[in-house]
């Protein structure tokens, strides 16, 4: 059995028929082809798959692509607007917040939630706000510097 | 923009891909026509295989074919052992790609399925019906040695895969038996697990017209995959290419060369069509290799006065149901030849036991023997601090190695390169302002709260290592690295080497190099690797090992042509070669700097070669090999600080302060981030990680909602800082730095969780450290229910 879903994914609207238990973490990668939303687990810890669904962060892997049908859901490739890096991925460039790189496009979209609802966190309120993303590589020490400059640079004036 | 960008804290060029989601993972990538592949997986930890039946799953929707070992046997090779430790009685089992007749633990494959779509081969899984006569496991190291204990391998007497020993210094018998007093200790080094965000894929692509076989894999070291894949596969090592694209994270788990790598090589030259396997999450848990997993016995004989007469220790090392590639050499050469630690041992004797267990192999997990041979020295050197009633600190400093420059040997056979383990352990006291905390401890004892302060004062040896050491411990490969520096007319770099970072961060750090050698923009430099097609054969990034050999082998090839490039200025200024001289990327004539070319501009002479001096060959390119002459020594001090509460066991780890001497640093920002992951992981060891089995072999923490990985919360800001003692055999000076936080960190905060408890009579706890288990050993401390 095959349902339609349409979808509006990075300002671009997509209409599809996939399985009724198809992801909507599979619906991005496997059927519209952005991979730069990650699977890093199957039990929705890790948080790699994390993307804005109706600009909220939502974790791709909890969401059956049925249920975001009607949908607009950003990815790490929607972030960047026409001037440029968003601030975050300014900041995570510049505070050295990554290392392998697997976790950070789910980082970065769970840290736009963080700062759209707490636009300037201290260290411990950043540090609770991604416990549900996971990072191997960088001990989450410049993870917390990059969101803190974004921060920053979003109250400035920034996007 | 020149040598001043060596030692910058430059922000990294693999970063805009990786930001904006246009890097390629191994399971980003698909190719016409691709299949995949779904391993179906022993569920029982040892059991015979009575009969499987494929014929409902090859015939379910979109399956294309289902193989078991009645397919592969005689078709593919074992999955190698490649490191075939001497002396040892090595007992190397038989890793088929997929069991035959026999699992030995839960994820051993059983049967493979080729279909469509990764669903449709994962539904097909649940359709081979396996009928299993399953068998008695034994799991824990200590308990496959025991007689009696189920028998893994029927060839393999007691389950005993090596007996490796060493020896060094003065005689131990006599070290202990002469000595004022002895402190013993029996550690647990939990079986951890990798857990690298990326989980493990392979894309195979075999093309039967040419008998071509291409692989995408997420590996550390693509050259050697080819190496070990074309003795496996058959196929010679001309028509492989294995190419290593984005790797997402790897601290030793992607080294070897998995059976279903080779398994899913085998579906693709069996079909003629690309296939790729992408191990879930919870696959990766079962079939990725894990890391440690050691008993420990291990005592310190000393003097009165605290001087270390001698060091011995018995050890059971757990290598899960098989070998795994790289395995026999980690809880061995890797560990034992590190026990004199920073410290002078006269004596060291060790007995090191590798068992067979119903696990999932154990390979390399960063720091790869170094941490768990850290700890053994680091706790050891507490208990004796603890027995004297002295200071950690001064039994450190009784016992340290002194300052030396240029080499120093210790017991166990190596030399140490450089070191000045006082230096570190001076200016860590002073960043952390150890007095006032032991004060603030000693306040907060009289307020009934638990402050702990633990030391930790490593070196590791790293940057492996010349090849002639190499062979003699029986690594199967050679430790050299390579590398090609290519000019382009424009004066634009390609660098092409052989090992292959998977978030180190060297695409950066090597442009670094070559512009502080040439004196071009590090921006000038395109950094290539990955790719056993175009670039030069290296045996890949692991053991701290790439900035350390590889970038030595960069340096020198810059250096080649720094020296072409003179021969090529001289001649268009029309001077003796003798008579230039070279800064910042400009070769002019000795006292007339106006005088002058820039290396652009022999660049683009080299490559049009419309004047070149008679006898020079054209282009500005060269390559080296560099084989280093001895490992590096990094080495550091470490403190950590908690507070335990004794109502609930729950320890907080209040501050972390860290001094790390990796020799000049080439891009400090990178070092730091390196030492604030090594040291996040050795934490997770101390305090949280722990891959548990029941008794029957299945794996309890099977998921991330089981294993504790560390969490954003629950960390302090950690504190870097770092001394700087070069190497004196190496071209650049540079140590390794990748595994370093993760050796030191572990002992640091046991030390300091062990200290906190002193008053309530806690000698020891089984790592992790979780509260329950803190909890318990307070309460029959203080002799409660």
């Amino acid at each position: 059995m095959r349902v339609p879903v349409t979808i509006t994914m990075n300002g671009r609207e997509y209409s599809r028929d996939v399985e009724p238990r198809l992801l909507l973490v599979h619906l991005i990668r496997d059927v519209l082809g952005l991979t730069g939303t990650k699977v890093g687990c199957d039990t929705s810890q890790c948080g790699s798959c994390t993307v804005l669904l109706d600009g909220v962060a939502a974790k791709s892997c909890t969401c059956l692509a049925v249920q975001a049908d009607g949908a607009s859901v950003t990815t790490i490739e929607g972030l960047a607007g026409e001037d440029g890096l968003h601030p975050l991925q300014e900041s995570f460039w510049n505070k050295h917040g990554l290392q392998c790189g697997f976790c950070t496009p789910g980082m970065i979209m769970a840290s736009h939630e963080l700062l759209r609802c707490t636009p300037n966190p201290s260290d411990e309120e950043i540090r609770h706000g991604l416990e549900g993303n996971f990072c191997r590589c960088t001990g989450y020490q410049n993870i917390v510097r990059s969101v803190r400059e974004a921060a920053g640079e979003m109250a400035g004036g920034g996007q | 923009m020149s040598a001043s960008t060596f030692g910058s804290g430059i922000r990294r060029r693999e970063d805009p891909r990786l930001i904006t989601g246009m890097a390629t993972y191994t399971d980003d990538i698909g190719l016409p026509g691709m299949l995949h592949a779904a391993m179906l997986r022993s569920p029982f930890a040892h059991a015979r295989i009575a009969s499987i039946d494929t014929s409902e799953a090859a015939a379910a929707a979109g399956v294309e074919a289902v193989y078991t070992a009645a397919d592969t046997d005689g078709q593919i090779g074992a999955a190698p052992c490649a490191w075939l430790l001497p002396e040892s009685g090595l007992a190397i089992a038989d890793y088929h790609c997929i069991a035959k007749d026999t699992v030995r633990y839960v994820g051993d494959i059983v049967a493979v399925v080729v279909a469509g779509t990764r669903q449709q081969a994962c539904d097909a899984l649940d359709l081979i019906d396996v009928d299993y006569d399953t068998l008695d496991a034994v799991v824990g190291p200590k308990q496959s040695a025991a007689p009696g204990a189920p028998q893994l391998h029927s060839e393999i007497e007691g389950n005993q895969a090596f007996h490796w020993t060493v020896t060094g210094g003065g005689d131990i018998e006599e070290a202990f038996a002469g000595a004022d007093v002895v402190v013993k200790e029996t550690i647990v080094q939990q079986r951890l697990i990798p857990n690298a965000m990326e989980p493990r894929a392979m894309l195979a692509s075999y093309t039967a017209p040419t008998g071509e076989l291409t692989l995408w894999n997420t590996t550390q070291n693509p050259h050697i995959v080819r190496f070990l894949m074309s003795l496996v596969m058959g196929v010679p090592e001309d028509k492989l290419r294995v190419i290593a694209p984005e790797v997402g994270g790897g601290f030793g788990s992607k080294i070897a060369v998995y059976p279903g790598d080779f398994v899913t090589a085998f579906c693709s030259k069996k079909l003629g069509v690309p296939v790729k396997w992408a191990e879930s999450r919870s696959e990766n848990y079962l079939a990725t290799t894990h890391g440690r997993d050691h008993v420990q016995e291990i005592e310190l004989a000393a003097t009165s006065d605290g001087k270390i007469v001698g060091l011995r220790a018995t050890v059971w090392a757990g290598m899960g149901a098989y070998l795994s590639t790289a395995a026999p050499g980690i809880p061995t050469i890797l560990h034992g030849l590190m026990l004199s630690g920073v410290y002078d041992i006269p004596a060291i004797h060790e007995d090191v036991y590798g068992l067979y267990t119903n696990t999932t192999p154990v390979e390399a997990y960063r720091g790869a023997g170094r941490p768990e041979a850290t700890f053994m020295v680091e706790r050891l050197v507490d208990l004796l601090a603890a027995k004297l009633g002295q200071d950690p600190v001064d039994v450190r400093r009784r016992n340290f190695i002194p300052k030396f420059d240029d080499g120093h040997d210790v017991a166990t056979g190596l030399t140490y390169d450089s070191g000045n383990y006082d230096g570190a352990l001076t200016k860590l006291l002073d960043k952390a302002g150890y007095d006032a905390l032991r004060s603030e401890q000693a306040e907060a004892r009289k307020e009934g709260r638990h402050i702990g302060l633990g030391l930790s004062t490593y070196v590791e040896i790293c940057g492996l290592g010349p090849s002639q050491v190499a062979g003699a411990i029986g690594f199967q490969g050679g430790l050299w690295e390579s590398a090609i520096v290519r000019f382009h007319p424009s004066g634009k770099v390609n660098v092409m080497i052989g090992a292959s970072p998977h978030g180190q961060g060297e695409e950066t750090t090597f442009a670094q190099i070559i512009a502080g050698e040439l004196g071009v923009s590090p921006d000038d430099v395109k950094v290539i690797h990955g790719d056993t097609d175009n670039t030069p054969m290296g045996w890949g990034t692991y053991g701290s090992r790439t900035t350390a050999v590889g970038g030595a082998a960069l340096a020198l090839a810059a250096r080649k042509i720094r020296d072409k490039a003179t021969i090529i200025a001289a001649h268009l200024l029309e001077a003796a070669v003798e008579d230039m001289d070279y800064e910042d990327g400009t070769f002019f004539v000795k006292g007339s700097p106006d005088s002058s070319k820039t290396i652009q501009d022999i660049a683009l002479m080299a490559n049009v070669a419309w004047n070149m001096p008679e006898g020079v060959e054209a282009g500005l390119e060269a390559t080296t090999f560099y084989d280093p002459p001895n490992f590096v020594f990094p080495y550091g001090a470490h403190l950590a600080k908690v507070e335990v509460d004794a109502e609930t066991g729950s320890v907080t780890l209040q501050r972390y302060v860290a001094v790390d001497d990796c020799g000049p640093q080439i891009n400090p920002v990178i070092v730091e981030g390196q030492v604030h992951g090594g040291i996040v992981q050795g934490i997770g060891q101390a305090l949280w990680e722990e891959g548990v089995y029941d008794e029957d072999g299945q794996l309890l923490t099977g998921t991330m909602l089981d294993y504790a990985i560390p969490r954003a919360d629950g960390l302090p800001d950690i504190e870097v800082h770092s001394t700087v003692t070069p190497s004196p055999h190496h071209p650049l000076g540079v140590k390794g730095i990748g595994e370093a936080g993760t050796i030191a960190s572990t002992a640091a905060v046991y030390n300091a969780v062990i200290d906190a408890l002193k008053p309530l009579g806690v000698g020891s706890v089984r790592m992790p450290l979780t509260p329950e288990r803190v909890w318990r050993s307070i309460q029959d401390a203080q002799g409660g229910n």
